[in-house]
């Protein structure tokens, strides 16, 4: 028998590796899914994470899938350092969406350069906007963030597809749920002539920003303080309401320019399919990440590759699309269990010890 | 695993119940028990009464079993016992009841009981024993309730159920009236008189004078780890008790030289009234003093008596009802905050170092940033100014003799006592116009509490009004140039040091248990 027993402090070693423990145990699991799936276990890792990586279109498509997941993630790891649990990344990427999207769909023929960035900005506010309601509610009527921005990514999702089905609808697509397309005016830039996008150098360049705000300003000093020690921070001074909104916005900014990216780049239009859950994996890529800016850039190509993976999957082996889905879950299950080793390490156990169940303790 | 000493019936049931000889307990720094002796007899409710910090919980921590002694010996029921663990000093009939219940909200009444059974056959016929022993003992309890609904006291019962339920023979209470209401003292009492006149001893633990007057026939008085008397309560008198427990060992009063000049006053306080934020906090209560320039002034009183509401007030962190309730140099500031007031010139400290003075995860250069940049201007645009903040750190570390590696020590890899003289000496070298400090030499040793004591000095002779609200009186005596005492949310009017004595702080400090005053009235 093996016992957990606290260490005392937080393990610097375990930190750092119970990441690779999740994802070398989510390998071995996922051979083993493979197997019963009928499919050869070592040829189903090697189409799942390897076969992507081999080709240069592969590649890119890699960076395509990630600079969402990093973009939301690095928002969301910046929200949870400051004990902001957001995990509505999804609705405020749709609503980035359809902030910015609106904006392409009304003036369709803009021609003028600064027409885009101000469609992003759109898209940025309409993130922010999404969060906004979360801490509102939050500092108001003191409302748990996790229910409140779950449940306005279920709303922001039926906003959507009211409108694509509505008002927004493209009246010369046949019916389709969907807009038209966006004008050329509106239409994130490819880059090197590849399915790569602005966004992919974005995420990198963001992500670096928020690691030096995080670590250099007084600003992201005071989230980190409010963080690790709200009593600390009331002592020193800093405004936990003013702390709050600025994790939330900034998050909620992150996840509608990543929504805005991604229906004017790759997508092209509003359609009812804009993420397939691009907010939710990246609260996996955030704490694979561990709430660390470039560790989110890393986690963050990891899980796209398991888009990439779930789709050559089911190309090449006829294994189901939830494959992906699969990994993720089983992914975020070790990591879960993995980080228990950061406080507590496991001990042998003699069985004789063990007679009787022995009562609670009140902890000293 | 199961009861080493079969409890005998015949001679020994004449002796004592229990009986500690010697009992030693050393801790790193700290002689926490130094060959204490108590004897707890046959339906005796037996006060241990002391100071925090005067060893009352590591000796009853050893008598449960969770320490063990260094040396000394245990006599249970006539027979030497050796207690290892809790479930041990179950089986030979000793109960405890915690200050802190365990108790698991969303489960019901009777679950948490089961939950704290030895032996799981004990959970037949559960229900029915619970509301047995709850009416028997005046302790009414429905087992079929969710704990979240129950009030603290009911949720007290449920602890005292769940001792009663193993038939113990000596049940130890730890500072259980500190979160009842007066009703609700009341009643315990009942049940506890009852309880020992059907054979259960009481050990009953702590600092409420009239309560353990009114309520225990024998008192056994810790100070500094040491038995200082055995007494009977009822014939002695609050103030008595009160000396005996704080019997201050007065020390040569020559630290500083008074200078007793009349300086325009710094800080003032004029009828500040605060309800607590904590749920059983203590609120504050019309506070009126006035600080001087060059003056220390000492708030000295028993722990929880508003000592921490009084400190958030002082610091901002709970801002008071209205700007006039609090000047600082003529400005009224009862409304600011911390950093407004600290860009005023005061500078506090509270008395939990970890996660509230300071972070522990972070280094030391960022835990001074926390509270210097303010005044210190650590940062420039709004970026941390790394090296000024460094040197801040460094500066602070050299000038305190602060024990560490330098600036990029994490704070927790620190002692208590260099962690302390760091955060001491942060609020120092920001040279405030008035300091507020809640026991600035707690868990610190003689040596950087001597430290402490010369800065601080230091400080004030260079015209700052200094606050300590502290629950060490040697300290206070030693250092400060008037004393007002807070019992039960009230400070009482400042003296001068020297003319304070014993027998009026001990009164000022034992007369403010409110909830105690209406319940044991006993003529003095």
């Amino acid at each position: 028998m093996f016992r957990l027993e606290p260490r005392g402090e937080r393990s610097q070693f375990w930190t750092f590796c119970s990441p690779v423990l999740a994802v070398a145990l989510t390998i071995v699991t996922m051979a083993l899914i493979f197997a019963a799936m009928g499919a050869p276990p070592l040829a189903g890792i090697e189409t799942f994470l390897i076969s992507p990586l081999l080709s240069v279109s592969g590649l890119s498509s890699l960076a395509v899938r990630a600079a969402p997941l990093i973009m939301i993630g690095v928002g969301l790891a910046f929200c949870y350092r400051a004990n902001v649990w957001n995990i509505g990344g999804d609705g405020q990427f749709t609503l980035g969406a359809l902030a910015g999207g609106g904006l392409a769909l009304f003036f369709p023929n803009q021609a003028f350069w600064w027409f885009y960035p101000v469609v992003l900005i759109a898209g940025v506010l309409g993130g922010m906007f999404w969060a906004g309601i979360v801490a509102f509610l939050k500092l108001r009527f003191n409302a748990n963030e996790i229910l409140t921005s779950l449940m306005l990514v279920y709303i922001a999702q039926l906003v959507l597809v009211w409108l694509v089905t509505g008002p927004w609808r493209d009246p010369q697509g046949y019916g389709f749920p969907q807009s038209a397309m966006f004008g050329a005016g509106s239409t994130t830039p490819d880059i090197f002539g590849t399915t790569m996008h602005l966004g992919c150098i974005l995420a990198p360049l963001l992500a670096i920003a928020i690691w030096l705000i995080m670590g250099r300003t007084v600003l992201g000093f005071q989230l980190r303080v409010v963080g690790q020690a709200p009593r600390a921070a009331r002592y020193a001074g800093f405004s936990n309401a003013k702390l709050t909104w600025i994790a939330l916005l900034v998050s909620g900014g992150l996840s509608g320019l990543a929504g805005i990216i991604e229906v004017t780049g790759p997508i092209g239009q509003l359609t009812t399919g804009i993420t397939p859950g691009y907010g939710f994996t990246a609260v996996i890529v955030a704490f694979l990440g561990r709430l660390h800016p470039i560790g989110v850039i890393f986690a963050g190509l990891l899980l796209a590759l398991s888009y990439l993976g779930g789709d050559a999957a089911q190309i090449n082996l006829n294994l189901p699309n939830a494959i992906t889905g699969i990994f993720q879950g089983v992914l975020l299950f070790y990591l879960l269990g993995a980080d228990i080793l950061i406080l507590y390490r496991l001990k042998r156990v003699k069985r004789a010890v063990q007679a009787g169940i022995p009562a609670l303790e009140p902890a000293e | 695993m199961d009861a080493m000493i079969e409890p005998v019936p015949g001679p020994s049931a004449a002796g004592p119940l229990l009986a500690l000889r010697g009992i030693v307990k050393q801790f790193p720094g700290c002689l926490a028990n130094d060959h204490v002796d108590l004897t707890v007899g046959r339906n005796e409710i037996h006060a241990l009464l002391g100071e925090n910090g005067a060893g009352k919980s590591t000796l009853v921590k050893i008598i449960y079993g969770v320490m063990k002694p260094d040396a000394g010996t245990i006599t249970w029921d006539g027979r030497a016992v050796t207690i290892a663990n809790p479930a041990q000093a179950r089986s030979l009939g000793i109960g405890m009841v915690f200050q802190h219940f365990s108790l698991f909200e969303a489960l019901t009444v009777a679950e948490n009981i089961a939950l704290g059974l030895n032996n799981p056959a004990d959970r037949v016929g559960l229900n029915d024993r619970i509301v047995d022993i709850s009416t028997r003992y005046g302790l009414p309890l429905d087992p079929d309730r969710a704990v979240h609904d129950l009030s603290v006291g009911e949720r007290q019962r449920i602890e005292i159920v769940r001792c009663l339920l193993q038939n113990p023979k000596l049940l130890i209470m730890d500072e259980p009236t500190s979160v009842l209401t007066p009703q609700e003292v009341k009643k315990l009492f009942e049940t506890l008189r009852r309880l020992a006149a059907e054979g259960c001893s009481i050990l009953y633990i702590s600092h409420k004078l009239e309560e353990i007057r009114a309520l225990c026939e024998r008192a056994t008085i810790m100070r500094l780890g040491k038995v200082v008397a055995h007494c009977t309560p009822a014939q002695k008198t609050a103030r008595e008790l009160a000396e005996l427990m704080i019997s201050a060992t007065l020390k040569p009063q020559d630290f500083r030289q008074r200078t007793g000049r009349a300086a325009a006053p710094r800080l003032v306080l004029d009828r500040l009234t605060i309800r607590s934020n904590q749920q059983f906090g203590t609120d504050l209560k019309d506070i009126s003093f006035s600080v001087a320039g060059g003056e220390i002034l000492g708030i000295a009183g028993i722990a929880g008596n508003g000592q921490s509401e009084l400190m958030d007030a002082l610091s901002g962190e709970i801002p008071a009802g209205s700007p006039k309730n609090i000047l600082l140099d003529g400005a009224e500031i009862g409304h600011e905050g911390p950093t407004a007031r600290r860009r005023r010139g005061a500078c506090f400290l509270p008395e939990e170092r970890n996660g509230h003075g300071a972070v522990g995860m972070m280094t030391l250069a960022e835990n001074g940033f926390l509270s210097a940049n303010v005044r210190a201007v650590l940062n420039r645009l709004g970026l941390i100014d790394r090296k000024r903040t460094r040197a801040f750190a460094a500066g602070v570390i050299k000038r305190f003799d602060v024990r560490t590696t330098g600036p990029e020590a994490e704070a927790r890899a620190l002692s208590g006592g260099n962690l302390q003289k760091f955060l001491i000496g942060r609020e120092v070298v920001q040279t405030p116009s008035v300091l507020m400090l809640s026991q600035p030499t707690w868990g610190v040793d003689a040596g950087a509490a001597a430290a402490i004591y010369e800065a601080l000095v230091a400080l004030a002779d260079a015209g700052t009004a200094i606050v300590i609200i502290s629950q060490d009186l040697d300290e206070i005596l030693l250092l400060c140039d008037r004393i007002a005492v807070i019992a039960a949310g009230r400070v009482s009017p400042p003296m001068p040091v020297k003319e304070a004595t014993i027998e009026q702080i001990g009164l000022l400090m034992g007369g403010g248990g409110a909830p105690v005053a209406e319940v044991a009235h006993v003529p003095a």
